[in-house]
């Protein structure tokens, strides 16, 4: 099977992503957008990786999935508080610093 | 014995420091502590002139420099005197017409409660106004020239507590920094072409200057000048200044600081020589003054600003003398000497009168004095001689030098000056026989003061008389003691040059056309004043009387063109200033808060909107990246 496809399936994640971002109100759907948005990225440099020959793609793929676990652990816990003291978790009522 | 020069300076100055700060344990020995310095000033200033005649003529300048005051590298302003024998006749003049005045002010001031701060005034004055004569470079007689304006200025508003008073001595105050700023210019220009302002150098150098700078100097010192010795055009405040302590008119205003104008011109001969047309602008300006002075003292009323009026006049007569060059700066300064003994004189006789009538000034209230206060009606009367130039007296010599001098001058220029101080000299005849007339003639018309008190004229104490009596000396004998074989000529002359001017007319026919106009002058006023009795009340009188008394309209022309042109250049100023530097600066300001204004609509505080703006600036980044590669 052409790798190419493997692009076309990646960038068609990643813009179902974006989209989901630009659109979408409550925070938990946004996380899991940006999550969305993140793997597609993997998925494209896994297959970069394969185009080559070598194993860059792969091992930045490693990284961007330790920062992602990360950043899911410090996203979750602030829509958590903010859910809590706010009973809401739509990205729009947290405006709160807005002049 | 020329060590002693500073001291000449530094008595009256201590006394001004003491008695200005030594406070009210000064206030009952103040007045004869201040009296003696000016005296012990006077003693030193003789010794030195002692000193000085047991020299020959070249060696009698003497130079000391002090310290250095402002060392830079380029710019050495020394402290350093010079005493020649101009110095010397003023050093004379100031320490003893200023001793005689403090004398005299004891009595007159006796009732005054700021007596002591009186006489630490005028002793600053006398110490600036001696700083001002000695000093050896401009930058010091600059000093010199604040110092005595300042004096000037807190004299003139002694009695603070009249509003009259306090607003006279502002506008002296104003108008001599006018003239002031003249001074300040020429003393710059002398630096940028000479490299430096001591007298002699300068002097030296002169020769080797610019025609134009040699003018701009001389008319810059003629602007500073009129200032000082209210000169035409900035002579308005000379009349206002009468609202001080007659006392203070006496010295500052009549004999010694108003003549400085004279001095500085005289000193600067060396310049004006160079341009005759700051030399022209200078007689014109003398001239000018001489009749308008005149005219001016033709219709007041008040005896003061009347004698305020012929002060002018007759420094309009020095200064035209000045203007003359070579053959006139020793008569110049000769009718300097005679005129502070005999207005001096005049003023303390002013002043002696009014002491007697509740300090009335208005002579339409005065009439038949002379049987109440015969020493005053004496001394008054000697000093009255003196000025109109009766023959024999002091005013007679020097007045009739300058006449002389001005015809001398050649040509129809010389002609039409002359005819000037003739015709000056005939008003001068008429304005102060009709201050004798109203004064000490014709019958009592006394009234009440406000305070309903009838005034009962008496003679001044000795110690006010005694005054009156020294200078009344002098105006009779000194003029002729300066003429006899031409001493004050040969005095002088290898100071300030001299030279014989070429007159059209013989000594004899000027002296007789003196005597004749001055003869018409006195004929006039009996005419007018002495034969029919004077009306209390000012008759209307002619378009030109209402004009002399408003001051030849002096105030009125200030007024209309300097106050109201001024405002209205404000004005103009601060509509400009508004509308294009505010305008300016607004506008900016307005275009950065506008645009703030919007482009802050895009901090929205939704995620997306961030969210659309990131994958924008993304979307940017790579299509560039793409483009470049392609390129």
């Amino acid at each position: 099977m052409n790798p190419v496809n493997y692009l076309y399936l990646a960038s068609l994640l990643f813009t179902i992503g974006a989209v989901g971002v630009l659109v979408r109100r409550n925070a938990i759907v946004l996380f899991m957008c940006v999550e969305l948005m993140l793997n597609a990225c993997n998925l494209a440099l896994v297959t970069f990786s394969r185009l080559h020959g070598n194993l860059d793609g792969q091992i930045i793929a490693f990284f961007t999935m330790v920062v992602a676990a990360a950043e899911v652990v410090v996203g979750l816990a602030i829509i958590v508080s903010v859910f809590r003291t706010r009973h809401s978790a739509s990205v729009d009522d947290t405006n709160l610093m807005k002049l | 014995m020329d060590n002693l020069i500073p001291v000449l300076v530094a008595v009256p100055l201590l006394g001004a420091a003491l008695l200005l700060c030594g406070g009210r344990r000064l206030d009952r020995v103040g007045h004869w502590l201040g009296t003696l310095l000016a005296f012990a000033s006077f003693g030193v200033g003789l010794a030195l002139f002692f000193s000085m005649l047991g020299r020959s003529a070249a060696d009698r300048p003497v130079h000391l420099n002090l310290y250095t005051w402002i060392p830079v590298n380029g710019f050495q302003a020394e402290v350093g005197f010079q005493l020649d024998q101009l110095s010397m006749t003023f050093v004379l003049l100031i320490t003893g017409v200023g001793s005689l005045i403090h004398l005299y002010s004891i009595g007159y001031m006796a009732h005054d409660e700021k007596r002591r701060k009186f006489f630490g005034f005028l002793n600053l004055f006398l110490a600036a106004m001696l700083l001002l004569v000695l000093a050896d470079n401009y930058l010091l007689l600059y000093v010199g020239w604040e110092g005595v304006g300042l004096a000037s200025y807190l004299l003139i508003g002694f009695w603070q507590h009249k509003p009259s008073a306090a607003t006279a001595a502002k506008k002296a105050f104003l108008v001599n920094r006018v003239g002031d700023v003249g001074l300040s210019i020429a003393v710059m220009l002398m630096f940028t072409t000479f490299g430096t302002f001591a007298f002699t150098p300068v002097f030296a150098d002169a020769p080797k200057a610019t025609q134009a700078t040699l003018t701009g100097i001389g008319l810059m010192l003629l602007l500073a000048a009129c200032g000082k010795s209210a000169q035409v055009p900035l002579q308005s405040w000379l009349g206002d200044a009468m609202e001080g302590p007659t006392p203070v008119s006496a010295l500052i205003h009549a004999a010694t600081m108003v003549t400085a104008g004279v001095y500085l011109i005289t000193r600067s001969s060396a310049i004006f020589n160079l341009a005759p047309t700051a030399q022209l602008a200078t007689v014109v300006v003398g001239a000018v003054t001489l009749l308008f002075g005149a005219i001016v003292g033709c219709a007041k009323d008040d005896i003061k600003k009347a004698l305020a009026g012929s002060t002018m006049s007759q420094i309009g007569y020095m200064v035209l003398a000045a203007g003359l060059g070579p053959i006139g700066y020793v008569f110049a300064i000769m009718h300097l000497v005679t005129h502070g003994f005999f207005k001096a004189g005049l003023f303390l006789g002013a002043g002696s009168v009014m002491h007697g009538m509740n300090d009335e000034v208005d002579m339409r209230k005065y009439g038949g004095l002379r049987k109440y206060m015969p020493l005053t009606f004496v001394t008054f009367g000697l000093g009255y001689l003196a000025i109109i130039g009766f023959p024999g007296l002091s005013g007679f010599f020097s007045k009739d030098k300058i006449i002389e001098a001005a015809f001398g001058h050649g040509g129809t220029e010389g002609w039409i000056l002359g005819t000037c101080t003739l015709v000056g000299a005939a008003v001068t005849a008429f304005y102060m026989t009709r201050v004798m007339l109203m004064t000490f003639f014709g019958e009592k018309r006394w009234v009440p003061d406000a305070d309903g008190h009838e005034p009962h004229p008496h003679e001044s104490p000795a110690v006010m008389g005694a005054p009156m009596v020294i200078l009344a000396f002098g105006s009779v004998f000194l003029g002729g003691l300066f003429s006899i074989n031409s001493s004050f000529v040969h005095w002088l002359s290898p100071v300030t040059g001299y030279q014989e001017g070429h007159s059209p007319l013989s000594t004899t026919t000027v002296t007789a056309c003196t005597t004749v106009v001055l003869l018409l002058g006195v004929g006039v006023a009996w005419m007018m004043y002495g034969r029919k009795p004077v009306p209390a009340v000012p008759p209307l009188g002619s378009l030109l009387t209402r004009a002399a008394r408003r001051d030849l309209l002096q105030d009125d022309f200030n007024h209309v063109v300097l106050v109201s042109g001024g405002s209205h250049l404000t004005r103009f100023l601060v509509y400009l200033e508004g509308k294009g530097l505010d305008g300016l600066v607004n506008g900016i300001a307005a275009l950065i808060g506008g645009t703030s204004g919007r482009v802050r609509k895009v901090q929205n505080g939704y995620v997306r909107s961030y969210a659309l703006s990131m994958f924008g600036g993304a979307l940017v980044l790579a299509a560039t990246t793409l483009l470049m590669r392609a390129v």
